[in-house]
């Protein structure tokens, strides 16, 4: 992806459009342009950081200078006390069982979509086809309907088992597994292997990078999801920190200017996703366009 | 391959293999066909009679105690005059006029981005790649947060503007509209006193004058922080899509004598139309969805004029108990985004098989159209 073996264009008429250096006011001016497009996205986040550790006072006072005038982790020390930590701990709780879960059942029904022959296959792979194109906000209201009815409102099952699949995933795996070479599975069966142990020990192994992909979807996802976690509980104890952060603006502290605190919040809630995107660039950027390309 | 193995497995081992390989399918399928037919299908459905019905929230929707109510919630949304129609109309207008502004400004901005980060010649690619592409992964809610200290009456923006002469507004607390206000300052129309023609007569519960606001100051924030955080997914998928155009098809409509811009109309955007296409139903479907930046940043204040309908829906089911007009609500705007997304497929297949490929011929032919 990242770089293209173009050959130069030959040396023939317009030599104005693509200078030879670096040096041109052109290029100087695309650069300056890129530049400036890259500080507005970094820019909010240096802001952010900086706010973080500034006094109240000084954040109202110098928000265009992200250097703190007195250095204070007050902000951070009133979250340690308040509910943040549990809230982080529910978000790594709900992230991880969403994530495993999903690997795992996302990968077998792709697996079987792709491979295994029964009854109801495609009129199943057509259905997994059309629920992708539901309209996630339309379903807010209708999924708490039935997790009240089922009585899983206000648990840690209601808010993991309604994520613990998602259509996206099962195409993505789908797609993986129709491109392994039918040999393999076939050597496996011959030595008499059941069908989820050339599933499980076969395949899976093979389909690595889709797997990986998936895995850093579905946590980013599930550490990102907020709508679900608003409708699917109420008891704060519960509050993932998608759902607990939002509290800190809408609730007590809402109207009040207490910036270091919510960004100190935003920040550290922003840095498990950051760590995974730095690690696994190229799969996010993969995944990115993968799951784009639906039907 | 697959029809390979539909005529080979049957034979080599006799029915039995088959008849297990069928159990092991629906096996492996079943925690998926369970989840989504709990959480995606029973609650469409459940959804559905709700709206038809007057339930309050209290015990379950399916008992004896609630009503039918045939099309009631429907009617009080789209045509009976009262609150709850020129609310909903209201988040209608709303998101329309958000749709309307950041659809093709984050399409402009991600293409924009994807044709400079595909020169061949780029410093530093991977880096800007990186900071375009980072605010999309991060969390709505923490970026929201951000936005709203960038945008706060004492925050970035205002501080930014101040070094240059201006005085900005009180972002999240301005009501205005904005095409009111450009109107306003060209002098066409007074703002304080907006002609009766337009204030006296109303469509759907909304005067005139209230559908032509536009959107207004604080939704603009929004729109700045939404076309932020997305431009940088729709980026990828056309660089991807940029890097998938055959280097011979640049450069034999180079040698051909097409200039730069000529090239990036008759060669390039029509070799993006697919991407395009993607972007554009995906932008259409996101943005009328539109939910978690409003809840975090305004709640639909000021004035009611960030409401949208996703998150009116929300506000009427959980906050005012009137769940039937909530699912209506939800209903309605599902039909808006499968009738956009139909309109838009007929409307984009229609060109895309004729024009590029004739302008493409005139250019292959040598001329410079």
């Amino acid at each position: 992806m990242t770089t293209t073996t173009r050959t130069p264009p030959v040396p023939a008429t317009e030599a104005p459009r693509r200078p030879r250096r670096g040096t041109s006011r052109g290029t100087v001016l695309f650069y300056a342009v890129l530049l400036l497009f890259a500080v507005l996205y970094i820019y909010p986040f240096v802001i952010q950081l900086g706010t973080a550790f500034k006094t109240n006072v000084d954040s109202t006072a110098h928000p265009l200078n992200p250097w703190p005038s007195h250095w204070s982790t007050a902000a951070f020390r009133q979250l340690a006390d308040a509910d943040f930590p549990r809230w982080f701990a529910n978000s790594v709780f709900v992230t991880l069982c969403v994530t495993a879960g999903r690997v795992f059942f996302d990968s077998l029904a792709g697996y079987a979509l792709a491979r295994l022959h029964f009854f109801g296959r495609d009129m199943l792979f057509d259905a997994v086809l059309a629920v992708m194109a539901v309209p996630g906000v339309v379903l807010l209201i209708p999924k708490f309907l039935v997790l009240n009815q089922l009585g899983m409102y206000n648990s840690y099952s209601g808010m993991i088992v309604p994520l613990l699949v998602d259509a996206a995933g099962v195409f993505i795996m789908r797609q993986f597994f129709l491109s392994v070479p039918l040999s393999v599975e076939e050597a496996a069966r011959v030595d008499g292997a059941s069908t989820f142990r050339t599933f499980w020990s076969v395949v899976l192994p093979m389909a690595r990078p889709a797997l990986i992909t998936l895995t850093i979807l579905s946590f980013q996802g599930s550490w990102n999801e907020l709508p679900h976690f608003i409708v699917s509980r109420q008891d704060p104890k519960l509050n993932t920190l998608t759902t607990g952060v939002a509290s800190l603006v809408t609730g007590q502290y809402g109207s009040g200017n207490q910036y270091p605190l919510k960004l100190a919040a935003a920040l550290l809630m922003t840095i498990p996703v950051a760590l995974v995107f730095f690690t696994f660039q190229r799969h996010f950027t993969r995944g990115g366009t993968e799951g784009a390309v639906k039907g | 391959m697959a029809t390979a193995t539909v005529q080979l497995r049957p034979r080599v081992r006799r029915g039995g293999i088959r008849g297990r390989e069928g159990t092991a399918g629906w096996v492996f399928v079943a925690p998926v066909v369970v989840v989504l037919g709990l959480f995606l299908v029973i609650p469409i459905l459940m959804a559905a009679w709700v709206s038809l019905s007057d339930w309050t929230g209290k015990g379950s929707p399916l008992s004896s105690k609630v009503g039918f109510v045939g099309l009631d919630n429907y009617k009080a949304i789209l045509t009976t005059d009262g609150l709850a129609r020129s609310d909903f109309m209201t988040s209608i207008r709303n998101n329309f006029y958000y749709v309307l502004l950041v659809v093709p400004l984050q399409t402009l901005l991600a293409l924009g981005l994807a044709l400079t980060l595909n020169r061949q010649r780029l410093r530093a690619k991977s880096f800007f790649r990186t900071a375009y592409y980072f605010p999309s992964v991060t969390s709505s809610v923490a970026v929201s947060i951000v936005f709203l200290f960038v945008f706060s009456s004492s925050g970035v923006v205002n501080a930014a503007l101040a070094k240059i002469g201006v005085n900005g507004p009180q972002w999240f607390a301005d009501p205005r509209g904005i095409l009111q206000l450009l109107l306003g300052k060209l002098g066409i129309v007074d703002a304080n006193s907006p002609p009766g023609a337009l204030t006296n007569h109303s469509v759907l519960g909304l005067s005139w004058w209230d559908w032509l606001s536009g959107p207004s100051v604080a939704m603009c924030a929004i729109i700045a922080l939404v076309v932020w955080t997305t431009a940088g997914t729709f980026m990828l998928m056309f660089l991807a899509a940029l890097q998938d155009i055959p280097v011979e098809v640049e450069e034999s409509a180079e040698l051909d004598g097409a200039t730069g811009w000529q090239r990036l109309r008759f060669v390039t955007l029509p070799m993006l139309r697919p991407t395009m296409f993607l972007v554009l139903t995906l932008g259409l479907i996101g943005t009328w969805q539109v939910f978690d930046q409003i809840y975090i940043m305004s709640q639909g204040d000021p004035g009611k004029t960030t409401l949208t309908p996703a998150y009116l829906s929300f506000t009427t089911s959980f906050k005012s108990f009137q769940w039937g007009q909530g699912t209506a609500m939800s209903f309605i705007l599902f039909a808006i985004i499968v009738a956009l997304t139909l309109l838009q497929r007929w409307f984009l297949r229609d060109r895309s098989d004729e024009a590029p490929r004739r302008r493409r011929r005139t250019l292959a032919r040598g001329g410079t159209s």
